[in-house]
């Protein structure tokens, strides 16, 4: 099945162009655009490992390793699209446009984390496995319904393929072509269960074929193969000629979260021994090197930046106002329930 | 049996039909269509079949493909489905054909059709209708006869709602594809082809969260929903005969409770018999038990009673006339708590 699903790749690891990998033209701009967003997960993600080893923070579920994954797919979406992330997507939804200062609440126990931004379709992380896969199919259908060309991505990992809800979301969407790119980021382990104890194919992309839609196998490490194939999936999606399987072929090189601890089931030193053909951003890195597109000046600038920005945000969310225990009664329903409303008073009693 | 015959407002007369509870459930579908075309239905077997019971018969035909959606044999998936729609804009309407195959969805409930508007701070709300057949009585193969209406009334952020006869089951049902929020529907199947009623053929809503008074007496207040109303007024007339007179309230809605009607009543009896043929541990009744305690236990002359199925698996139906409530146990427990 792996010959059946070849490796996408447009920029391998020594940082060069695959020869006629792709028919693409990649800009200057385009390349800066993709490493910034890829630094900006890379900075934001090791702070929120330090912040939650610091104790500024609840659990945190690290990605380091996913960003080119996620950053290739993020901005293949345009402006009015769907996305159905799990909880270690949230380096593509800082990319698509989730507001940061809401993403570090959230880390830090907090609901307002989970509003979305009024500007972009992000619905809250799916927390159980695979039950967002039928929402993004859902949300697809009434973008047809409604006559629009809006699509939807569902983001989820490889043990995500086990369960039924996997099957349901793909089954419904290519039953009704709903406008839908399933995109799998295959990191090789469900918390300590590797692959090979999770299914017995060979590939995630030839799941498609019992689907009857196409089934899509990339290197997640390569940000442009990522970015190329999502592109292309939501360009058949919007056409009306239905959903695709992705698999993006990924690592994390830190934990499940930060609760987690990796070396109980795998080789971390052999993980990190990996990290220069894996790291997606030392594939980016070498790739401008190659192609003069590697300026210190910007990158120490961006760095800079980046730095500052989450500085700023991480100080406004350990000053952020109080939770209101009110929060957690006025929002269940749209006017609260008599039991809710007793409850409330019971605690601002209680509390007094 | 005792007809229950709703008063139709003087204005209604000559515009009503005598309906079949299932007819006015199809009305209710139909009249939903027709009033926005933002609603649609979802379901197995629902389209040209018109569901196994004939819920959604002849829409299809009527509001096409589009509206009235043929799904896959897929419970989880249909239901997530229709949060995936209800958030971005449409009222999915899901037909679960027995309530004992909704088990499959139970994640997509708790984890999802419940939570989304909480923990989105109302940025996402979900306004979906997920309707299901239940009970037993109609001798359905296993596992088509569950009456699991205390696995939802638990869960915060689903109301749930259920209907004994034609006029409240159209009522209610606009009622719930109106709210904002999600409302399970819950269908007493033994009744579907019941007595008929004159149900009005324009577009009237049942509130969601208010029982009805449906018998008056002043010996004993007798609490029921559903499938169990009929069982309960053949009790209560038959306890005429003995000089024995109930308050009967179908209470319509199980979440949220009707406290009021409830506590009015129970306040004027003091003796309570709670009917219903789900398991007794953790059902619905314990819940009114509780609210009578909190609100008018220096009022009861006796201990409240339950007549309940029993705490076994639902039989196959050659024992579900044994395990359901009958009018000889509602007797029973009516002059039980007269005798204490």
């Amino acid at each position: 099945m792996k010959e059946k699903y070849p490796l996408l790749e447009i920029i391998d690891k020594t940082g060069k162009l695959v020869p006629n990998a792709y028919e693409i033209e990649i800009t200057e701009e385009e390349v800066k655009r993709f490493y910034y967003h890829m630094i900006r997960l890379r900075i934001y993600d090791r702070k929120g490992r330090a912040l939650q080893r610091q104790g500024r923070i609840g659990t945190y579920v690290p990605f380091e390793g996913q960003e080119a994954s996620q950053v290739g797919s993020a901005l293949a979406l345009q402006s009015d699209d769907w996305m159905f992330p799990t909880y270690r997507d949230h380096g593509a939804t800082l990319t698509f446009g989730a507001d940061l200062d809401r993403l570090l609440l959230h880390w830090n126990g907090r609901v307002e984390g989970c509003v979305p931004s009024k500007e972009k379709n992000i619905f809250p992380a799916a927390i159980p496995i695979a039950t967002q896969l039928p929402h993004a199919t859902g949300a697809a259908m009434a973008e047809t319904y409604k006559g629009t060309k809006n699509v939807s991505i569902a983001y989820f990992g490889d043990g995500a393929t086990s369960e039924g809800d996997f099957h349901e979301g793909l089954n419904i969407a290519s039953v009704f072509k709903a406008p839908v790119v399933f995109f799998n980021q295959n990191n090789g382990f469900a918390i300590s269960v590797p692959i090979e104890k999770q299914m017995n194919s060979e590939t995630i992309a030839q799941k498609a074929e019992a689907y009857g839609i196409p089934g899509v196998r990339v290197d997640g490490q390569d940000v442009f193969a990522v970015h190329f194939a999502v592109t292309e999936a939501f360009e058949r999606a919007r056409r009306g000629e239905g959903p695709t399987l992705i698999e993006a072929v990924t690592w994390r090189f830190g934990a499940h979260t930060t609760a987690d601890d990796p070396s109980k089931y795998r080789d971390q030193e052999k993980s990190e021994q990996m990290r220069d053909d894996l790291d997606p951003l030392l594939r980016l890195e070498r790739f401008m090197k190659n192609n003069e597109m590697w300026e210190e000046e910007w990158i120490t600038r961006i760095k800079q930046e980046i730095e500052h920005e989450l500085d700023e945000a991480i100080a406004r969310m350990e000053a952020y106002e109080k939770p209101n225990p009110a929060d957690m009664f006025d929002y269940v329903f749209e006017e609260p329930t008599w039991t809710i409303a007793e409850q409330k008073e019971m605690l601002r009693r209680s509390v007094k | 049996m005792v007809i229950n015959v709703k008063k139709i407002a003087a204005e209604q007369v000559g515009k009503t039909k005598s309906l079949t509870l299932i007819q006015a459930i199809n009305d209710g579908l139909k009249t939903a269509l027709a009033d926005d075309e933002n609603t649609l239905l979802l379901g197995e077997d629902i389209g040209v079949n018109g569901g196994v019971f004939r819920a959604t018969d002849g829409l299809q035909a009527q509001f096409g493909e589009k509206r009235v959606v043929d799904t896959p044999l897929s419970e989880a998936g249909f239901v997530g489905a229709a949060v995936g729609m209800a958030l971005n804009g449409l009222r999915p309407v899901v037909e679960i054909q027995f309530l004992g195959f909704i088990y499959p969805a139970y994640e997509q409930i708790a984890t999802h059709v419940t939570r989304t508007r909480s923990r989105t701070m109302g940025h996402y709300h979900l306004p979906m209708v997920i309707r299901a057949p239940y009970g037993a009585g109609v001798r359905s193969p296993e596992i088509h006869s569950d009456s699991v209406e205390a696995l939802f009334t638990h869960l915060p952020g689903i109301k749930v709602v259920c209907p004994s006869n034609a006029y409240d089951a159209k009522g209610l049902l606009l009622a719930a594809i109106e709210d904002p929020d999600p409302v399970l529907f819950l269908e007493p199947m033994r009744l579907y082809r019941g007595e008929r009623m004159d149900v009005p053929l324009e577009k009237y809503t049942v509130e969601i969260g208010k029982g009805e008074q449906i018998g008056t007496g002043e010996d004993v207040t007798v609490l029921a929903w559903g499938a169990m109303m009929p069982i309960v007024q053949t009790a209560v007339e038959e306890m005429k005969e003995q000089s024995i007179t109930c308050d009967v309230i179908d209470l319509r809605t199980l979440y949220p409770l009707d406290k009021e009607i409830i506590a009015r009543s129970v306040q004027k009896t003091g003796r309570v018999v709670i009917v219903h043929e789900a398991h007794a541990t953790g059902g619905v009744g314990s819940e009114i038990t509780s609210i009578i305690n909190d609100t008018s236990f220096l009022y009861l002359k006796a201990p409240i009673e339950r007549v309940t199925g029993f705490d076994v698996p639902v039989p196959l139906f050659s024992l579900e006339n044994e395990y359901l409530p009958t009018p000889k146990r509602v007797k029973d427990a009516i002059q039980k708590v007269i005798d204490f």
